[in-house]
């Protein structure tokens, strides 16, 4: 398929834009350009070239996508059609901030409250804020309130300890705050070695962030311990929300001991996976941090709305405004969509479907760690690999077999890791055709590995190089002069 | 002139008080093909079994943790440019960095060639 450029030829032309009414007298001659090479197209063609390259993609609307730790679930469409209402859609962000004009989006504020008001109660926090813009900065949020807290108190701690099963985004948000990352290995069990945390907990950590599931889709069974032994050195408890998927309305990280947390909305309350788009990472934290929340902030106070904009504390602003409202508000539509039951339910059948896929696997795949899993589970392919069949060559088997391939190679502490997450809203029949793909694949191996370095075979490219698109990064389109 | 190992997959070379150091085929193997390496500037100082480069792959960001202690006193400077050399030769063109030795007593707790081939094949 050609690139939109490749398919330009001069003069042709989709729309026409309209006399301007403005004078252009005055407009700075040096500011013009006519070299800007935009790609010249009728509407037809337009229209063929965009449909067609959205023929090839995979997605969640189209396939089944199991991709571990990444909760590629199902977005109910109500909530796209509801966020785009122009009641919503065409709100000015000023509004929010300047104090004679709040009334005039007293309902979008009240979103906001509210939907801070759901999240503390299903993660048993006491305030929140909504501003940052995705997870990984929900996290960096998360770590500077800490980092000020510390501060304020005249501690001064330069640590912060994580598990080998972390997400790569939580030693890199301890470190752009300067903190030192210490990683903890996990024990036999996969949870945190309680052990070796101990050998590292001292008045030097300022925090312990866990991941609970945590990455290889397990609980951390000595979560409780882990948080007294935090405290009681003055540490503070992070809590990763990239897996609440799995524990929303059964169990609360605050209850747990965690005093600050961070959400991915779009794991957990149904709205779209950003890919470097609009996202939204809120914060929880526990009472004595409130002060050193980002501002703005919106709060109820006696019952009315009151926007917070300037304090002492806090630890500034994060995002402009309310960071990314339309995302909050499709969050917060999931969460008034499925009420107090359907958020436990929901929670319950992404539970109970990725243990039906581990059970049914676990037979033909090394599975690491034999016990239930939560929401997630995470399969070795290491003997496969041995005879010439790679988690990554397994994963193309399945683009051409109509499946996205599940997480590989994360966590990094499972060789070849193939890291299965269902969600809760697949049915039993795409899961058992999906159970049986990878049985029928187990069997190709023992009798032809080698026909997996040829998968996929039905794509539009078979396998990218990626190790040269790495180093060679090109971004933006250039005509190549031969 | 002597060849150690270390847990974390790392090789160290010594010659005179001069100890290069790479990563092994094993390390190579596991990281997949290389795309970045950011490496330690010469004269810093490095720690046994401390992080002192970060290498990157296609899969994943890994650490590569000091064999022994030292300054640095040489970066192979090819690596920024042609980081692939590792996966090709790991533990020869592919070394990464030359430091002054500070303590030849941490050598003992590094492994010799035939106790680290034995280490790995129980990591299977």
């Amino acid at each position: 398929m050609k690139l939109i450029f490749e398919e330009s030829k001069s003069g042709r032309n989709s729309f026409n834009l309209p006399e301007s009414d403005v004078s252009l007298k005055n407009f700075p001659v040096e500011l013009s350009r006519s070299d800007v090479d935009l790609p010249e197209i009728s509407e037809l063609d337009l229209v063929r070239h965009f449909v067609n390259l959205s023929r090839l993609n995979f997605s969640v609307d189209t396939q089944f996508y199991p991709l571990g730790s990444c909760t590629m679930k199902y977005n109910p469409k109500i909530l796209e059609k509801a966020s785009n209402t122009p009641e919503f859609s065409n709100l000015h962000p000023y509004l929010s901030i300047l104090p004679e004009c709040k009334d005039r989006c007293n309902g979008a504020l009240e979103i906001i409250s509210d939907f801070q008001d759901m999240l503390c109660e299903i993660t048993g926090m006491d305030c929140a804020t909504v501003n940052p813009m995705a997870g990984a900065h929900g996290e960096l949020t998360g770590i500077m309130i800490i980092s000020s807290y510390h501060k304020s108190k005249n501690s001064k701690r330069t640590k912060v300890i994580v598990p080998d099963s972390s997400h790569g985004t939580n030693p890199a948000s301890a470190s752009m705050v300067g903190y030192e990352v210490v990683t903890i290995p996990s024990n036999s069990e996969g949870e945190m070695d309680v052990n070796e945390l101990k050998k590292h907990l001292d008045t030097d950590v300022a925090a312990v962030m866990m991941t609970c599931p945590n990455t290889l889709g397990l609980f951390e069974k000595n979560i409780k311990q882990i948080s007294e032994m935090a405290h009681s050195v003055g540490a503070l408890m992070y809590y990763d929300g990239a897996n609440l998927n799995a524990i929303m309305g059964k169990v609360r990280p605050g209850d747990l001991g965690f005093d600050v947390i961070h959400v991915n909305v779009h794991k957990t309350f149904g709205t779209p996976h950003g890919g470097g788009g609009p996202g939204a990472g809120p914060v929880g934290v526990k009472k004595f941090l409130e002060d050193f929340l980002p501002i703005p902030r919106v709060k109820r106070d006696n019952g009315s709305l009151v926007v917070i904009s300037s304090s002492d504390k806090s630890i500034g602003h994060v995002s402009s405004f309310f960071g990314n409202f339309a995302v909050v508000l499709r969050a917060y539509l999931y969460i008034k969509l499925l009420g107090h039951d359907g958020i436990k339910y929901s929670a319950e059948m992404a539970v109970l479907n990725a243990n039906y896929v581990m059970n049914k696997l676990k037979k033909y795949l090394k599975l690491p760690y034999d016990r239930s899993c939560m929401h997630e589970c995470v399969f070795s392919l290491s003997e496969m690999a041995k005879v010439g069949a790679s988690a990554l060559d397994f994963a193309k088997y399945l683009i051409d077999m109509d499946f996205h391939p599940p997480t590989i190679y994360f966590p990094l502490i499972v060789k070849e890791a193939f890291m299965i997450e269902p969600t809760e809203t697949e049915s039993k029949e795409t899961l058992d055709k999906f159970v049986d793909t990878i049985i029928d694949a187990v069997k190709l191996t023992e009798q032809n590995a080698e026909v997996f370095k040829e998968f996929p075979k039905t794509t539009i490219i078979s396998r990218p190089d990626e190790t040269k698109a790495a180093r060679d990064l090109i971004v933006k389109y250039e005509k190549v002069v031969s | 002139m002597s060849r150690y190992y270390s847990k974390d997959h790392e090789w160290l070379e010594i010659e005179g008080n001069v100890g290069t150091i790479g990563i092994t085929d094993y390390a190579q193997h596991q990281l997949g093909d290389i795309t970045y390496i950011e490496m330690p500037e010469v004269g810093s100082e490095i720690k046994q079994f401390s992080i002192f480069c970060t290498i990157e792959s296609v899969k994943a960001a890994s650490d590569v943790y000091a064999p022994v202690s030292g300054k640095i006193k040489e970066v192979n400077e090819a690596l920024e440019n042609t980081p692939e050399i590792i996966n090709k030769s790991p533990e020869g063109e592919g070394w990464i960095v030359k430091v002054e030795v500070a303590n030849v007593s941490e050598f003992d707790s590094l492994m010799d060639k035939s106790s680290y081939e034995n280490y790995v094949k129980g990591l299977d």
